[in-house]
């Protein structure tokens, strides 16, 4: 009754969702492996080996894993499988992108972006964005399951650290080649894991806006900075910021909505943090409905008020 | 390329706020509104566009569903796709399943390239794109922002969790799309009236002879839990006061 976990990293660190999907594989009961699959990550299977409840830490260290492509990985996966019970990892762009390809070989159902464990077999996932919660239970030999991160607490380190053992990728002819990669530096805390964030829309009317109006409200509480489609889409701010049904799903402790309506789209990847605030000058904007503080008024005026009254 | 095959899927329109039926047995659907899946409407605009510009010879829209599925698949032969088939059912498919049956269908059709949308939006799976790469053993590449296509190579950019990604495929290929993919286009009028001549095959499932059974069981669907009511503040010192009572800043 062993569960195969794989780690997310960007190469350099262990990703905080490894350790949030390590709390969700003990829900679901057993022994849990992780694989820290890349190419000279053994210093990241030494942080995983740390995380509390981490019984075995696999490497697989080779070139041909260096970037995550779906394709090795999944193989490699494929061919660990045998030997587990469930394989699971959390539903980030490199979780979504491999754990499908790894159901359809086994020939088994992936249960997707779980948010609650019931039984080892048996989990609850939201569907339509949000506004339905199903509970499934698989009925195939094998679990393919991807963890929604901000529905789970990370595990945390613990004092002895689980063994690490090399496994090795048969190598075999893949298709798709990496070629390049565009990543955004930010000196912020990272989206999923900040405990406050602060987002604005397309009442932001600008990038600049982003940087002289949200920045110095992200910066007094060391917050990140989260967007919404349209101000995505209007290049106000960077793809990888945008939060909801298809961007990035957050629960912080603080979530303030700023010059954002509230579609349901965007709700969907806000509505479980713990506090939600919004401030808008339209009193009827859907956002004021799951709101905890809703402040009415112009967004320019209001917000420099906020850093005035902070600092 | 020769050939494009989009998988398209219909969903309750991503206008509509979905209701959980009161038996909690699912999502109310009766009298609503079903459109294409926004993502799917993207991977028809995309197959399109390649067309257009010389870059591919025909393209071929494919949805598994009931006979009502019909009206999207004219609607993307009104955006430009030029023939249509429909795997009729009325059960609601998993996506291992529509998988291996979009994989008959490739296997009949010979496409170069396949692009799905990266996610329905009513089982919000995410799933049957890198499933059917799988089956076909062929490359993939999800969630796709630029499509390229140089030589029979395919450059793709996808949105990844930091930022941006670009992958050289070979074809055959699986794309699946991201919202910024492209803008769909509206379908003129005309066009409209082209697509009702254009074929729309149409095959019972059970002539595909494969297993459909589930492999999950849906226990039950209820709604989220509801937040309580928040309130309105008056001004930006009493929500610094409710912040800090509330002890998260
Ligand atoms: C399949 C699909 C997936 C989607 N996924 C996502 C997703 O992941 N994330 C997402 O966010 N959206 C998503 N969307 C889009 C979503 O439906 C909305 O279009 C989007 O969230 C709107 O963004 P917004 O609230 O910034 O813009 P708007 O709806 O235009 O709202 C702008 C708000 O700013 C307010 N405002 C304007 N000026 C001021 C001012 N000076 N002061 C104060 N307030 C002001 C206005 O009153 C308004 O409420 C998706 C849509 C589809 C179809
Ligand atoms: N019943 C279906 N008919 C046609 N295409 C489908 C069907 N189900 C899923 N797809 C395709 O697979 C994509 C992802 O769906 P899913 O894996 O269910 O989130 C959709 O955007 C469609 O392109």
């Amino acid at each position: 009754m062993t569960i195969l976990l794989l780690a997310d990293h960007d190469g350099h660190t262990l990703g905080d969702a490894t350790a949030r999907a390590v709390s969700a594989a003990r829900d679901m009961g057993g022994a849990i492996h992780v694989l820290v699959a890349g190419e000279n990550v053994g210093p990241i299977a030494q942080v995983a080996a740390n995380v509390s409840g981490v019984d075995k830490v696999l490497v697989a260290d080779d070139p041909a894993l260096a970037h995550l492509l779906a394709e090795p990985v999944a193989d490699l996966l494929v061919g660990l499988s045998a030997d587990y019970v469930a394989v699971i990892a959390p539903a980030t762009s490199i979780g979504k992108d491999i754990l499908p390809r790894v159901a359809a070989r086994r020939d088994v159902m992936q249960v997707s972006d779980i948010t609650r464990v019931i039984a080892a077999d048996t989990f609850e996932r939201p569907v339509y964005a949000g506004n339905a919660i199903e509970t499934v239970q698989s009925t195939d030999v094998l679990k393919v399951v991807t963890i929604r991160s901000s529905a789970f607490d990370a595990a945390p380190q613990g004092s002895v650290a689980a063994p690490v053992e090399s496994v090795s990728l048969p190598a075999r002819a893949w298709k798709a080649r990496f070629v390049s990669e565009e990543l955004t530096k930010s000196e912020r805390p990272e989206l999923t894991s900040a405990q406050i964030v602060v987002s604005g829309g397309r009442g932001l009317g600008s990038a600049q806006a982003f940087q002289t109006v949200l920045a110095p409200l992200a910066e007094c509480w060391h917050a990140a900075i989260g967007a919404s489609r349209a101000a995505v889409d209007a290049s106000y701010a960077p793809n990888d910021l945008q939060v909801g049904q298809t961007g990035k799903i957050v629960a912080p402790e603080l979530y303030v909505a700023i010059g954002i309506s509230g579609a349901i789209q965007h709700l969907a990847g806000m509505k479980d943090s713990k506090v939600i605030v919004a401030i808008n000058k339209d009193p009827d904007a859907p956002i004021f409905q799951v709101a905890d503080f809703g402040l009415v008024g112009d967004l320019f005026t209001l917000v420099p008020e906020l850093v005035r009254a902070l600092g | 390329m020769k050939k494009i095959l989009v998988p398209i899927k219909m969903v309750l329109d991503a206008n509509v706020r979905p209701r959980v039926k009161a038996d909690g047995s699912g999502v109310d659907l009766s009298g609503m509104k079903l459109s294409i899946n926004p993502f799917c409407e993207i991977a028809i605009e995309e197959a399109v566009r390649l067309k257009e510009k010389g870059l591919a010879e025909e393209v071929v829209a494919i949805s598994i569903g009931p006979a009502k599925a019909q009206d999207i698949l004219r609607q993307a032969m009104a955006m430009g796709a030029d023939r249509a088939r429909l795997i009729e059912t009325d059960r609601p498919i998993e996506p291992l399943t529509a998988a291996k049956l979009i994989r008959i269908v490739v296997e009949e059709e010979n496409p170069d390239l396949v692009i799905l949308g990266k996610q329905a939006v009513d089982d919000d799976c995410n799933q049957t794109g890198q499933m059917l790469a799988a089956l076909l053993d062929w490359p993939q590449a999800t969630f796709a922002s630029a499509v390229a296509v140089d030589a029979g190579t395919l450059h793709v950019t996808r949105e990844v969790d930091g930022g941006h990604q670009t992958l050289a495929l070979p074809l055959p290929a699986v794309v699946t799309t991201d919202l910024r993919l492209n803008e769909p286009r509206h379908c003129s009028l005309p066009n409209i009236m082209k697509a009702r001549k254009k074929v729309l095959d149409i095959t019972p499932v059970a002539n595909c002879g494969l297993d459909m059974a589930a492999r999950l069981n849906v226990l039950g669907v209820k709604p989220p839990e509801p937040r309580k009511a928040g309130r309105r503040v008056a001004n930006v010192s009493e929500l610094v006061r409710d912040l800090r009572a509330a002890g998260v800043i």
